[in-house]
């Protein structure tokens, strides 16, 4: 039994989102290597390559894969595939958008989002927004699987140093090309990665009512979020919503506020370690998934916390 | 330009969904089932296409069992032109419903394929890349904004550090976010003559693909309930709780 993971990478740096996957590799047993694919990817390359208890390093470096071009990336993967038992990359949008590619071109049913090993042909995963776990077995020869990041906690990103070595041939499928991103600038840390996230809902009532959470965010080293209520208002942009159909996150505080925890909502964050919720509606089911409520006012409550940390 | 536009029969996004007491699947007996919320954007993104003169023909296709007319006849409520069931009553996985459409492309030769990003009954997010892969069309998923001219889609995608844009020669496949654009509701004449609209029928044996499951499912559980936490009275009382308790404070 063979894992290759697929890192996470924007070619200068690999994404630590990377290391989830190693750990449920790891979870899986057998050995281990990762491949890399990307445009002048040494950087990230050499990164990989510190990760423990990898057996090696695999890099495609070709101008075709800078911007990870679903079409170009998923027959570069399939290319090296065939030797692995198990294919696997943290799900991503990037992971998401490329690994069904990958297995429908290797002719196997990919399965998403796993949650968990069972064994080596069966896994866990949610499905109906988390609020059922489903356990399926594959009987495909090779397993192709995007992982929860937040479900296996982040394997030791150094102490090993596996060998590199270039693989795989260019493939330009011309069947789309990047024009250009808008890539959110910010010096909080990122959503996923965040050790806090403070989220604000609908109750914060407008956009500027956010930078009473920014303030916060920075006090605490935290990252701020949005449940889909503040963003389909048109608060804050998209690319802040936690939720099941926006970003999974798992961080050891998240601090709901004035959010009242719809389904789709809790689906995004329910694994917090610790959470807290601020609510004028002592009914708001956020309060059933918090260990700390307080019911109040957000706008007489947050400044008072702002005071007193 | 000829669209196809692939909605599926999926449990409406209202209900909060159990397990059958067996523990063996989820119980869809007497569950309210509705068009995937994702799919209906990609309805409406077809229907605005033609309303902008760039779509001349929308047809809407489902795979699944013999009540997917109903979705069907949403789709066409809202303003595709015809439909297609490719019925089956097994469960499909993503990969045999790519491969159904699949063969609907081969015969209908649309220019671009829309479809709805994942569906929220499997949350999968499989079946717009794989049939990609197995057209070897270019693909553009979680679209939150879509622009044809000169036989090109831009599209403006949702990505986990903010928006990517990219051009594909058409046909391609085009995945909707749920910024895409917001549905509109089926006006009541709409739905009457959605009725008369002509909706073919034909089954995966009469396009040839093979629908073997490779994927068994063992099981359900419910997730792992939180422990009920407490209430404090105030913002002192929760920062000491912060520091001391939890510790996830300093």
């Amino acid at each position: 039994m063979s894992t290759l993971v697929i890192a996470e990478h924007d070619n200068s740096s690999m994404n630590v989102a990377t290391l989830n996957s190693v750990a449920a590799a790891q979870a899986l047993g057998g050995d281990i290597d990762i491949l890399v694919v990307g445009a002048d990817c040494q950087a990230a390359a050499e990164q990989a390559a510190q990760v423990d208890g990898i057996g090696k390093v695999m890099v495609a470096d070709n101008a075709a894969y800078a911007h990870s071009l679903a079409e170009n990336v998923a027959p570069m993967i399939a290319e090296i595939a065939a030797g692995y038992s198990h294919i696997m990359a943290t799900a991503t949008t990037t992971a998401k958008n490329i690994m069904p590619r990958v297995a429908a071109l290797l002719d196997v049913q990919a399965i998403s989002d796993i949650s968990g090993v069972v064994s080596e042909d069966t896994f866990k995963r949610p499905i109906y927004a988390g609020n059922l776990i489903a356990t399926v077995q594959s009987s495909d020869a090779i397993k192709v699987l995007t992982v929860r990041g937040t479900a296996f906690d982040a394997a030791p990103a150094d102490g090993g140093s596996a060998s590199i070595e270039a693989v795989g041939s260019a493939h330009d499928s011309a069947k789309s090309s990047f024009i250009g991103e808008e890539v959110a600038e910010s010096d909080r840390p990122e959503l996923t990665a965040a050790d806090i996230v403070i989220s604000g809902g609908r109750g914060m009532g407008n956009g500027e009512n956010f930078d009473m959470l920014y303030n916060l965010a920075d006090k605490f080293g935290a990252a701020v979020g949005a449940s889909r209520a503040a963003v389909d208002a048109g608060f804050v942009p998209n690319d802040m919503q936690v939720g099941q159909t926006g970003k999974i996150v798992a961080p050891d505080l998240y601090v709901a506020v004035g959010i009242s925890g719809a389904i789709q909502h809790l689906a995004g964050m329910k694994d917090s370690k610790v959470i807290v919720a601020i609510n004028k509606d002592e009914e708001a089911p956020i309060f059933s998934v918090a260990d700390y409520g307080l019911v109040a006012d957000l706008f007489v409550a947050l400044p008072e916390l702002d005071a007193a940390v | 330009m000829k669209v196809l536009v692939a909605v599926k029969r999926v449990v409406d996004y209202n209900v909060k969904v159990r397990p059958k007491s067996d523990m063996t699947d989820v119980d869809l007996a007497n569950v309210k089932m509705s068009i995937n919320p994702f799919c209906e954007i990609a309805v409406e993104e077809a229907v605005r296409l033609k309303e902008k003169g760039v779509a001349t023909e929308i047809v809407a296709v489902s795979v699944g069992p013999q009540q997917s007319q109903e979705q069907l006849r949403t789709a066409l409520a809202l303003g595709a032109d015809r439909a297609i069931l490719v019925n089956t009553d097994e469960t499909l996985e993503p990969l045999a419903i790519a491969k159904c459409l699949k063969a609907v492309c081969e015969s209908e030769s649309p220019d671009i394929i829309l479809m709805g990003k994942q569906a929220i009954d499997g949350d999968n997010n499989q079946t717009g890349q794989m049939l990609g892969a197995l057209t070897g069309y270019g693909q553009a998923t979680f679209a939150s904004e879509l622009t044809i001219e000169g036989g090109n889609a831009t599209v403006i995608r949702e990505v986990d550090g903010g928006l990517q844009t990219l051009a594909l020669p058409l046909p391609a496949i085009v995945t909707a976010d749920l910024r895409l654009n917001e549905p509109r509701y089926a006006s009541l004449p709409n739905i009457m003559k959605a009725k008369k609209k002509q909706l073919d029928t034909t089954t995966p044996v009469d396009l040839g693909v093979d629908i073997a499951n490779r994927v068994t499912l063992l099981g359900v559980e419910l997730p792992a309930e939180r422990a009920a936490g407490i209430k404090v009275e105030d913002i002192a009382q929760l920062v000491d709780k912060l520091k001391n308790e939890a510790k996830v404070i300093s």
